[in-house]
């Protein structure tokens, strides 16, 4: 079976700090894999990569058999629409409301009616709990789960085959927390996407993967089974897993 | 320091602005030609550009009128002034001041308005989610304000002049004596369609200035409200610059015999 999507060498810097050093990394078909790693490891810059947001300096991506490094243009424009993507910060428009927000894909990218387009959002708004008078409102007037679970519906909105998800959790209360990875885990269930998320938070990871990669020193210096996380019997893993100061990876406490 | 690295280091940088813009506008300029074309960004942006800008540029133009028709009446007493005055009030508005007043004022409000939205886009990832969607950012971005200020500058620049020769109407005849029916007539008769068109040209180019500017410092921003700030100061004081200095060169080509 072609892989979703594959990673072979990755290498990314910019001026002269290595940020990604051959990064190798395989997804298959349907299947949820989260990258793990310390904050600035290039988690993001990796997700970026695959999307065309930041060009690699070498190596190559392929998504279903089909190197997509260097297309531009129209076929780029195709590929993208295989893509969905919840952005860290959520990355809403905030002038525009919350409906369109989550229609945009739909209208401007692939040109659906604007009535046609509002119901389907409202269908996805309703997927992440949010009820239809929320879609009236300006991102600014939501509070950051809310956001998020809007920036989930827009990613989702026209059913893509890939999910990408950068630090879903991040900034937001425990309880919230779940709730977004429940949504995380149901829809991508749902859609029956190929999903692809970054974190540092460990139960948000053991929750909506089934396969679990650690990025280091700008390589995947682990990957196996969800399951078999808490005996990979890699020192770094494991000091990572168990938010452990002390061992094989040195924190720089100044940048 | 050693001073040579200093300037070196200087001169890669300039180079390396100046690649930079130059792919930048290659790639906008590209981009207006091919579809989609988002009329309703294109709209809103003449609203925003145009429209709102007319306050601003009508009060300093008038102003800018007025002063000269005093200057010149104040300077030139000793020459026949009831027909100096509007002539030179006529030919300064539409060749110079007119473009060139407009061009800052609209610098300073637009290029100011466009660098902070795209910057603060920018750094909240909102570009990065518009190639997500689909959607070319500078498609959706960039090409609608550069038409837009490509179509309203020479139409602020041609009420600008209206406003600026009233300006020096209202002073000659209020504070000189001049009969307003003689000073119209000398305006009038002296002003030529290229002294009006050249303006307007300038003023076309003064816009695609202001635009770019505007995007440009906007989509390179970086790093949270710091560096949207630092974008914002650079769109007004680069396309400042650029509009003078675009302005001498116009009028050398323009009125070069
Ligand atoms: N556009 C960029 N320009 C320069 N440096 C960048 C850029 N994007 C990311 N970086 C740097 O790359 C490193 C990895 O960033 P990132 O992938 O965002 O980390 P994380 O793993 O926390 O998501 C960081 O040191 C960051 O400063
Ligand atoms: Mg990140």
């Amino acid at each position: 079976m072609t892989p979703k999507i594959q990673l072979i060498g990755v290498k990314k810097r910019f001026g002269s700090k290595v940020v990604l050093d051959g990064v190798d990394l395989t997804i298959e078909p349907r299947s949820s894999l989260v990258i793990i790693g310390g904050s600035g490891t290039g988690k993001s810059v990796t997700i970026k990569s695959i999307l065309g947001i930041i060009r690699p300096d070498e190596g190559t991506i392929l998504v279903d058999g089909e190197d997509i490094t260097h297309i531009k243009g129209a076929a780029r424009d195709r590929v993208m629409k295989k893509f969905g993507m919840l952005f860290q910060g959520a990355a809403l428009f905030d002038s525009i409301p919350v409906w369109e927000n989550v229609a945009f894909g739909l209208i401007q990218g692939r040109g659906m009616k604007r009535s046609q387009a509002r119901d389907i959002a409202m269908q996805k708004l309703a997927k992440v709990g949010l009820t239809a008078d929320v879609g009236e409102l300006f991102p600014v007037e939501l509070s950051g789960g809310m956001q998020k679970r809007v920036g989930l519906a827009r990613a989702i909105a026209a059913d893509p085959e890939i999910i990408f998800f950068d630090e879903p959790t991040t900034g937001l209360d425990p309880i919230m927390a779940d709730v977004i990875n429940d949504l995380i885990a149901s829809t991508v269930k749902d859609v029956g996407a190929t999903a692809l998320s970054i974190t540092h938070d460990m139960a948000s990871a053991r929750k909506i993967s089934d396969r679990i990669a650690m990025l280091y020193g700008g390589k995947i210096i682990w990957q196996g089974p969800t399951a078999d996380i808490d005996k990979s019997g890699n020192p770094y893993v494991d000091q990572f897993i168990n938010g452990r100061a002390e061992g094989p990876i040195k924190m720089a406490v100044k940048a | 320091m050693n001073p040579f690295a200093l300037i070196g280091r200087s001169t890669m940088n300039l180079l390396a602005h100046i690649g930079r813009l130059s792919v930048f506008t290659g790639t906008a300029l590209a981009a207006i030609v091919a579809p989609p074309i988002y009329w309703k960004m294109i709209g809103q942006q003449i609203m925003r550009i145009g429209y709102f800008s007319l306050p601003v540029v009508g009060l300093t133009a008038f102003f800018t009128g007025g002063a000269l028709a005093l200057q010149i009446f104040l300077g030139g007493n000793r020459f026949g002034t009831e027909a100096v005055v509007p002539q030179i009030v006529v030919l300064g508005i539409t060749r110079e001041l007119g473009p060139v007043i407009a061009g800052l004022m609209v610098a300073g409000r637009v290029a100011a308005a466009i660098a902070a939205e795209i910057g603060t886009m920018k750094v909240t990832e909102q570009i990065d989610a518009l190639t997500t969607l689909a959607t070319n950012p500078i498609k959706y971005l960039v090409v609608p304000r550069l038409i837009a200020a490509v179509l309203c500058m020479p139409i602020l620049v041609a009420i600008a002049d209206s406003i600026g020769v009233f300006g020096g109407y209202v002073v000659a005849t209020q504070s000189m004596g001049f009969s307003g029916g003689t000073y119209l007539k000398n305006t009038v008769d002296f002003a030529t369609q290229a002294d009006i068109v050249s303006g307007l040209i300038k003023a076309g180019v003064f816009g695609f200035i202001i635009a770019l500017m505007g995007c440009y410092h906007g989509f390179n921003s970086r790093g949270g409200a710091q560096g949207v700030g630092s974008a914002t100061t650079s769109a007004v004081v680069s396309s400042s610059i650029l509009i003078l200095a675009a302005n001498y060169l116009l009028t050398s080509l323009l009125f070069s015999q």
